[in-house]
């Protein structure tokens, strides 16, 4: 696989959290404004890079029996590292995303891409495999996040859009409002695809 | 030991800061197993047992090995840990000893590993605090993770006697599978958030 397709593959086509159905649990808990979706993401992002990195590296000395667990033990040496760090320099970003910082290690993006790549191709290509399906999982958590913001609280980055007096549905940035727009989203891309194979002389 | 404390812990999570509905811990399970009521049952029961023992042991791991050696960082590592070798335990000692048990809920338990409601239902147990500023203690952490257990089988059952129904819904074709399921879930999560009118004391 060429460079430019493994680094992008992770944005649309196999995006971890609308396609593959991965990390739900943070996509749905963080996505209240846009400032949370972005350091998940980033904190996510930097702990898949360095796992897939040390997975990919140390794969010819890890027994095949016991890789789960090794996997498992180098994805929470990262977790720790992302949380301390982010309680150092961004407490107000640790404390809002709270526990879902130590729970990126149950991510299943993490540990998936660690045993679907990293585990059987080189360093390089599993660091940018890593980076693509980061980025993928901060676009859907962006997308989510935005939505969710500007309808219900009309703000962006925390910016006011429609004026001070703007009373949106609150429900959108308590939990139904996640399960809702994941579910609109998802709805979407169906619609979309579909779309798609009907032009293309597909079923009916 | 405060009777208050362990109401206020049940309703709170089973219906104030319902598991799956409102805290969003577990979600790959509720939407992965909620096909069909009798495995949504049987995945309930495993995760009610997992959460259980998980709140037991961790608990002993988090303030008798890591606080003496001042390893308190390192809990993160630790809980997963512990609780990959609890969940690799409990599959073997059920096989050999309890095989009726085992066929039922056996092949629950690898799924429960990655369950990030046992992960989080450990580390709330070490992070929450009550008003007057002392922790959990060993008794209530138990308590917590048990009705944490309670709180996610319930909606997760919920969630199967829906989905059993919408099989034969007429729905647009794409809203089939999982976005009506989460449109579901948006509806269930709705009804629970009415319970956080309720004031406890």
């Amino acid at each position: 696989m060429d460079f430019k397709k493994n680094f992008t593959k992770g944005f649309f086509k196999d995006n971890p959290v609308f396609v593959l159905g991965l990390g739900l649990c943070a996509t749905l808990a963080v996505t209240t404004n846009m400032i949370n979706a972005l350091g998940m993401g980033a904190a996510t992002t930097f702990v898949l890079i360095g796992s897939s990195v040390l997975v990919s590296a140390l794969k010819k000395v890890t027994p095949n029996d016991i890789r789960i667990p090794i996997f498992v033990v180098m994805i929470a040496t990262f977790v720790t590292i992302v949380d301390l760090s982010m309680k150092a320099w961004f407490p107000a970003l640790s404390s809002s995303l709270g526990i879902f910082i130590p729970l990126i290690v149950v991510n299943c993006i993490i540990l998936g891409r660690a045993e679907a790549y990293a585990f059987k191709n080189s360093i390089w290509n599993s660091a940018v495999d890593a980076l693509g399906m980061g980025i993928g999982f901060t676009i859907a958590l962006s997308l989510m996040s935005g939505f969710r913001e500007i309808i219900g609280s009309g703000t962006f980055f925390g910016f006011p859009l429609f004026g001070s007096g703007y009373k949106g549905p609150l429900m959108m940035i308590l939990p139904p409002g996640g399960f809702l727009m994941l579910g609109l989203i998802l709805a979407f891309i169906n619609w979309n695809s579909l779309r798609k194979s009907n032009k293309n002389g597909g079923v009916k | 030991m405060n009777i208050t404390h362990f109401v206020m812990i049940a309703i709170g999570s089973i219906f104030l800061n319902n598991f799956v509905l409102s805290r969003f811990l577990g979600i790959c399970p509720f939407v992965g197993v909620s096909k069909k009521l009798d495995s949504a049952v049987g995945m309930g029961m495993a995760v009610i047992f997992v959460m259980t023992l998980a709140s037991f042991v961790t608990y002993l791991v988090y303030y008798y090995i890591l606080v003496p050696f001042h390893l308190e960082y390192l809990n993160t590592i630790a809980f997963i840990l512990t609780i990959a070798a609890l969940v690799q335990f409990i599959e073997m000692f059920m096989k050999k000893n309890m095989p009726a048990l085992y066929s039922a809920l056996g092949i629950f338990l690898p799924l429960i590993t990655t369950n990030c409601a046992v992960l989080g239902v450990a580390i709330l147990n070490i992070d929450s605090v009550w008003a007057d500023g002392t922790h959990y203690t060993f008794i209530e952490s138990i308590w917590n993770g048990f009705t944490g257990g309670v709180g996610f089988t319930i909606a997760l059952v919920i969630m199967a006697g829906i989905r059993e129904k919408l099989e034969f819904a007429d729905l647009p074709e794409s809203m089939k599978g999982l976005p009506i399921a989460f449109v579901t879930s948006a509806l269930i999560a709705m009804a629970f958030l009415g319970f956080s009118g309720m004031k406890i004391m």
